[in-house]
């Protein structure tokens, strides 16, 4: 669809929509900011500033507040041991997807689209029983299971069009000239898509970092930073809230910003 | 190569994960739902749930929710989508902030929308300031279900639009753009463009948006409950409720059986009405 | 150097036979280019050479050893693909150098022959240039010279020039033929494209439905086709064919001729053959030219160092190559003339050559 050619109505339609859209996304993120920024005073006074005063008070209770260290620190904990579970469970997958046939091949694949037809948060209700009876109720470990396996189809589905997106003949190429089928992965597979590798690995991230209902369910001690801060709804005061929700949001948005251009791929291939 | 276990071996791990974490407990949380302590079959539990007064509440908060978030979102991303096709400079950098709520979780979008609407909020703050309102209105107070409501659905469609963004773009970038041009020499309009071509060929991209959304908006959860509390329930705050505050597993176990049949019941009927003819992909 | 045999190699996937037992032998320095359209099995046999492939049956012997169930590494072979496969995260040197390292040659020795095989293609300019900093030639030059720095026995091409435009082609064809000589590697070469095959084999074998149909040099195939086949596969345009009806005797009538041909078969009644001859091989004349066959011109192209004149007999194609300066247009009758040595006949039924 080309601009060109169409009447400025149409034109202006067109930039004002864009602008409007970024604003409707980019707004209440900056409402947030400001109110982080503010100091507990200043979030609760009425009416409210549009301007942050760029005081830190309301972060440094947060950050000093009992238990938000260890919650953050939970939450990286889990986070990255999602990251490995998934990503060395989901990447020789994506790679038996793309480079081989063999029976099985589309109940594979229709069993991991088919988890993303099912509500995967729910299961940690089952899981919360099965953890007490093999003693991994209240981990990390627990936990991170459970973040993998939301995060495994996706980490399945992009290293799937990673590995796709490489030509065979790169890998046959290697094999020709004296390589066996470890060598050739590690020597030409292997550095062309640790850029997407880390991508996905990222999503993974993600996905564990912000997951809120799991955690809350399974973890009681261990409380990651979502689930901490979901305990603490009723009573907390609004300054704790709005520089819990800050601290949540900040690395998500570095995280997607380095994860974009894979975003797209994975989605694309999902539905051939 | 001579490797016909290869490809086995590969799936190994995240087949034993997926029988583990995904099949078992499933099955597990079913029976948890149908079977009492002794390990005998019963229905008290689904009476229980249904007996007790939140459960209507919860369940038609929850469709109404899906009915009002859903189809705006669908529209408002392919609204965007379109014009991310159409859009000579800037594609990726719109694309990016269009795709920020992404990245930001459930809890997180509840908070941001929190700071808008609660009582010492912007909204008031910018109604009280203008002269609007005399008053700041107390939105989320338990006696304005309405307002919490609009408040949750715009904090769900502000969030996860993102993902059917995400969807629908990589779909349309799919769709070679031949059959746009072909159209438009064969005399359709830009309209007709895409309700003719853009649109049914990119039905299968419709189809995985609408199934993952229908599901997510039927697991809403830490939005509600950062914005509403416990004076809007849903189904999916009821497990929690049941699971944790009320301690009764079981009945959560049932709630969740609710959330799982109608999901799968929806995703059967998704499938069924944006099928594509075998053979007509791109 | 070192000969290539294969024996009776099938390859089946599923029900589909992509080879029907093949039996061929390429000879220590032979310059061998498997000829077909696509999907006639010419890749899957090559690949199969090279062990990227499994054969369902058969042996591939190399020199002396029995490979078929060898990995690829260990063949003694080099190969150059259709896209190159030139490594997009190495450098010139390190594409040409990667089966030198993976042989653990000590690092003099790689350089030697990185330099050398990088001479010999002309890319020494571009050693510390990456795959994506290079024209399709280039790659193609690379891939070549990482195969050749090997110093296989046996250098295998999978439609290496089919990438590159029309006038690269021409230029690579008589180039790596120029090398390959040299290098005095056995060499089987896939291509569809019969100008190539022609120019640069010792020996072309023609594929056709996973069968080889005739296998030998570019002259004896062109005027001795041991198939129709082949005669209606090579040469542009290729061979015309007439049914043949049996007269008295050898004699056949073939439209409005006469002419003498090979013995009635016994059952005389109800065989079927067929006169083929290619469109260069008649010489023209008039109305009163003896022996001469009356065709009906339907369209003219004119294409520089000849014209094509497809015309009709009996409601059949046939096709004319006519000097340039020939005053003919479409609608007008010609008598032409074949050249009685160039005639060949076809079994109709089995399609082979009689």
């Amino acid at each position: 669809m080309n601009v060109d050619g169409t009447s400025s109505a149409m034109r202006w339609t067109f930039r004002v929509s864009i602008l409007v859209l970024c604003a409707w996304v980019l707004v209440p993120i900056y409402l947030l900011i400001t109110n982080t920024l503010s100091s507990p005073e200043e979030v609760v006074s009425f009416p409210k500033k549009v301007w942050p005063s760029f005081n830190l008070e309301s972060i440094s209770f947060f950050i000093n507040f009992a238990g938000v260290g260890q919650a953050l620190w939970n939450s990286v904990l889990v986070a990255c041991v999602t990251m490995v579970f998934s990503i060395s469970a989901g990447a020789p997958a994506g790679y038996a997807l793309s480079r081989f046939d063999f029976r099985g091949k589309s109940f594979y694949r229709v069993l991991i689209l088919m988890t993303r037809a099912f509500p995967l948060p729910l299961l940690a209700l089952p899981l919360a029983v099965l953890y007490i009876r093999i003693g991994l109720d209240d981990t990390i470990l627990g936990l991170a299971l459970l973040h993998t396996m939301l995060a495994l189809p996706f980490a399945v589905l992009i290293t799937y069009s990673l590995f796709s997106g490489i030509p065979v003949e790169l890998e046959e190429a290697a094999w020709t000239l004296g390589c066996n089928r470890f060598q050739a992965f590690y020597k030409v597979i292997f550095p062309l898509v640790l850029p997407g590798l880390t991508a996905s690995a990222i999503f993974a991230f993600v996905i564990s970092w912000n997951e809120v209902f799991g955690a809350a369910v399974l973890t009681i001690e261990h409380r990651t930073l979502p689930a901490f801060l979901l305990q603490g709804l009723d009573q907390a005061p609004l300054h704790l809230k709005f520089a819990g929700g800050a601290v949540l949001v900040a690395p998500a948005l570095l995280f997607i910003f380095l994860v974009r251009k894979y975003l797209f791929s994975m989605w694309g291939i999902a539905n051939r | 190569m001579q490797t016909r276990a290869l490809p086995y071996l590969l799936l190994l791990p995240s087949v034993i994960l997926l029988g583990v974490l995904f099949l078992y407990p499933f099955v597990l949380v079913a029976w948890q739902a149908i079977s009492d302590d002794a390990g005998q079959l019963t229905s008290a539990h689904f009476s229980e749930m249904l007996g007790h007064w939140k459960f209507n509440t919860a369940f038609k908060n929850t469709l109404y929710l899906t009915l009002a978030v859903v189809p705006i979102q669908m529209v408002l991303a392919l609204y965007m989508a379109s014009l991310v096709t159409g859009m000579k400079r800037g594609r990726d950098a719109f694309l990016y902030i269009w795709t920020i709520p992404l990245g930001i979780s459930d809890l997180a979008a509840g908070i941001i929308w929190l700071s808008i609407f609660e009582q010492s909020g912007f909204l008031n703050s910018f109604l009280v300031t203008f002269g609007i309102n005399e008053q700041p209105e107390t939105f989320l107070g338990y006696q304005n279900k309405g307002t919490i409501f609009l408040a949750i659905a715009l904090a769900e469609i502000w969030r996860a639009t993102a993902i059917v963004l995400v969807i629908l773009v990589a779909g349309m970038g799919l769709i070679p753009k031949e059959y746009q041009e072909a159209a438009e020499v064969f005399g359709a309009s830009r309209w007709q463009r895409f309700t003719k071509v853009t649109l049914p060929l990119l039905k299968p991209s419709l189809q995985t948006a609408l199934i993952l959304r229908v599901i997510l908006a039927f697991e809403v959860f830490a939005v509600v409950a950062a914005l509403g509390g416990t004076n809007l329930p849903i189904l999916m705050g009821e497990v929690y409720q049941w699971q944790f505050v009320l301690r009764d597993p079981n009945v959560a176990a049932a709630f969740a059986l609710v959330i799982l049949g109608i999901s799968i019941l929806c995703t059967l009927v998704i499938m069924w009405f944006l099928r594509t003819p075998k053979g007509a992909t791109i | 150097m070192a000969e290539i045999k294969i024996k009776s190699v099938a390859r089946r996937f599923g029900k589909v036979e992509a080879l029907k037992s093949i039996d061929l032998t390429v000879a220590d320095q032979e310059f061998l280019v498997l000829l077909g359209a696509s999907g006639c099995g010419k890749t899957t046999l090559l690949r199969i050479v090279a062990g990227l492939e499994t054969a369902s049956e058969g042996e591939v012997w190399i020199g002396d050893e029995r490979v078929d169930r060898l990995p690829p590494r260990d063949r003694k072979i080099a190969m150059v693909f259709q896209n190159y496969a030139v490594f997009p995260h190495l450098t010139v040197f390190e594409n040409i150098a990667f089966g030198l390292r993976m042989a653990k040659l000590d690092q003099n020795t790689v350089d030697k022959r990185v330099k050398r095989t990088a001479e010999l293609m002309h890319i020494d300019p571009l050693l510390e240039r990456y795959s994506g900093q290079l024209s399709g030639g280039q790659r193609q030059r690379v891939a070549v010279a990482r195969a050749l720095a090997m110093e296989p026995e046996v250098l295998l091409m999978d439609e290496p020039l089919s990438n590159l435009d029309a006038l690269l082609r021409m230029e690579m064809r008589a180039e790596l033929k120029s090398v390959l000589a040299e290098s005095k590697t056995t060499t089987i070469y896939v291509t569809h494209d019969q100008v190539e095959a022609m120019s640069m084999a010792d020996r072309i074998a023609i594929m056709n439905k996973g069968e080889i149909v005739q296998a030998s040099d570019a002259v004896d195939i062109y005027r001795n086709p041991s198939h129709r086949f082949v005669g209606s596969f090579i040469g542009n345009p290729p061979m015309n064919f007439l049914p043949a009806k049996p007269l008295e005797g050898s004699m056949w009538s073939v439209a409005n001729l006469q002419l003498p041909g090979p013995a009635h078969p016994s059952n005389a009644t109800d065989s079927q053959i067929e006169f083929a001859i290619r469109p260069e091989d008649l010489t023209v004349g008039d109305a009163t030219t003896e022996g001469a066959m009356h065709v009906k011109v339907r369209v003219v192209e004119p294409l520089g160092s000849h014209l094509l004149a497809s015309c009709l007999v009996d409601e059949q194609l046939f096709r004319v190559v006519l000097d340039s300066d020939h005053p003919i247009t479409s609608g007008d009758s010609l008598y032409i003339k074949p050249m009685m040595d160039r005639i060949r006949w076809f079994d109709a039924k089995s399609e082979h050559v009689l």
